[in-house]
């Protein structure tokens, strides 16, 4: 490479663009029905569909974005692939010069998107949610018969044409037993170069819209201690990088809510609502892109920085803890577990708390935020 | 072998890739595979670069661009040739640049 041409490396902070990420979720609608799912909707939910932003407001939204000088986009769902527009938005956010980060389950990706994936490239890895080693383990998570010989059939096709992706789990109770095969699997495959992420502790519904389905997504949960058997079993590798965060990112944060990256990479939902996050559906935090335009929504969703707690009961444990940067609470979970912004999430508690004390940083007994001499627990 | 640059030849970007500007860089993504070294990267301009960049719009050939930029900064008409001898032949080589074909 000579001195006239060079590679961009972390564009996003390099370049300072007001808007360096954007999120949008192009569908709620899914063509899974996975048990933990935290948003989704049928696929051929009439209702929704009809709600969708079109394939103008998309492609407007997409244009601001890049005069804003966003480099990526995201696309999301539900499932992104099930929008018949999907090919037109793809490779008019591509021309305009942005890269695409694709979240889908892969049963979509047919010969034609695989040829397309491989002749415009998306130039970030395709992200693809595995519900399964197996035809009975995957099909009984996403409740689709069928779904698991389509996954596998849509990552051939990428394979095939060597359009880079990268795999992640949801720990199941169908799939639990299935840990050890997926990571040797996923390391198997061309782009993946550690293991692979497993989520495990899932949000409650975001729109609060089905209090059955909350029920089943908490039996759904693992433990505290069996989600740290998961994260810990690699433990040297384990211990290394909590230490290593603990260095760079503990201590108790005060009584700002929003400590995290909301209102940086701005989310649109499928409905046209900006949000400072994929979970914060809190409609006072949202603005509608179909009467403001995206710069706007820029400048107000970064106000949320400025909000404080009121809680007492988080002013007194979460504000003072210093695990919260380890630990998962935050509004967005607050919102969809208390409909509130501010209010402690026990699971999320209990799950920092057992990671602390397989640390070494806690006694059995102790709450982190009655803990005075946090620094020294770290060293 | 890539071609190389002609002081009677017109260049402008290729149809292959999207130059944007953002907080006054000029920012090369590829659209198709082939473009650059690495897939999934992006590129910049270095200063003199830009300024040879901006001027490869198919409306004049090298030796015009040299000339006017010999006008415009201050430096010598051969180091100016260098640059955009230098430039061009980096940018066709990466498929970022091609030939202008008049109709």
């Amino acid at each position: 490479m000579t001195d006239y041409v060079r590679r961009v490396t972390r564009p996003g902070k390099r370049f300072g663009s007001r808007l360096p990420r954007l999120d949008v979720e192009l569908t709620e609608r899914c063509n899974n029905d996975c048990i933990h799912c935290c948003i989704n909707l049928a696929a051929h939910d009439r209702r929704a569909r009809e709600r969708e932003m079109t394939t103008p407001e998309v492609r407007g939204i997409l244009a601001e974005a890049a005069r804003l000088g966003c480099l990526q986009v995201r696309f999301t769902g539900g499932e992104p692939l099930l929008r018949p527009d999907f090919e037109e938005l793809y490779l008019f956010a591509r021309r305009l010069g942005l890269k695409v980060l694709i979240f889908t389950n892969a049963r979509l990706i047919t010969a034609h998107i695989a040829d397309l994936l491989a002749r415009v490239p998306p130039l970030v890895a395709v992200e693809v949610t595995v519900y399964g080693m197996h035809a009975d383990s995957y099909d009984a998570v996403t409740r689709v018969p069928g779904s698991f010989a389509q996954f596998r059939r849509g990552l051939d096709r990428l394979l095939e044409r060597r359009v880079p992706f990268v795999v992640k789990g949801a720990l199941l109770p169908p799939n639990r037993g299935e840990v050890d095969e997926f990571d040797a699997w996923a390391l198997s495959t061309p782009w993946m170069h550690d293991r692979p992420g497993h989520s495990m502790f899932y949000d409650l519904r975001h729109r609060h819209d089905d209090a059955e389905k909350n029920a089943l997504i908490k039996s759904l949960r693992l433990t505290p201690q069996e989600g740290l058997k998961v994260l810990a079993r690699d433990e040297a590798k384990y211990r290394r990088e909590m230490g290593e965060f603990a260095a760079k990112f503990m201590g108790p944060p005060g009584d700002l809510l929003f400590r995290c990256g909301a209102g940086q990479a701005v989310c649109i939902d499928a409905y046209g609502r900006a949000q400072p996050c994929m979970g914060m559906r809190k409609p006072d935090l949202t603005v509608d892109l179909r009467t403001s335009s995206l710069s706007d929504a820029v400048d107000r969703l970064a106000d949320v920085h400025d909000l404080r707690a009121t809680n007492p009961e988080y002013l007194r444990r979460c504000a003072r803890c210093f695990l919260k940067s380890l630990c998962e609470q935050c509004p967005a979970k607050s919102w969809a577990e208390h409909g509130t912004l501010d209010t402690p999430v026990e699971y999320h508690c209990d799950v920092a708390h057992a990671q602390a004390r397989y640390m070494g940083w806690l006694e059995e007994t102790e709450r982190a935020w009655e803990v005075a001499d946090w620094r020294a627990r770290l060293q | 072998m890539a071609e190389q640059a002609s002081l009677q030849g017109v260049y402008v970007p290729s149809e292959d890739i999207v130059a944007r500007e953002i907080e006054g860089e000029i920012i090369i993504v590829p659209l198709v595979s082939g473009i650059g070294d690495v897939e999934d990267e992006l590129y910049t301009l270095n200063e003199s670069g830009r300024a040879i960049w901006e001027k490869l719009d198919g409306s004049r050939n090298l030796d015009a661009v040299v000339k006017e930029l010999t006008d415009e900064y201050d430096a010598t008409e051969g180091k100016i040739e260098a640059d955009v001898r230098g430039l061009v032949d980096e940018l066709l080589r990466r498929k970022m640049l091609v030939p202008f074909a008049s109709d």
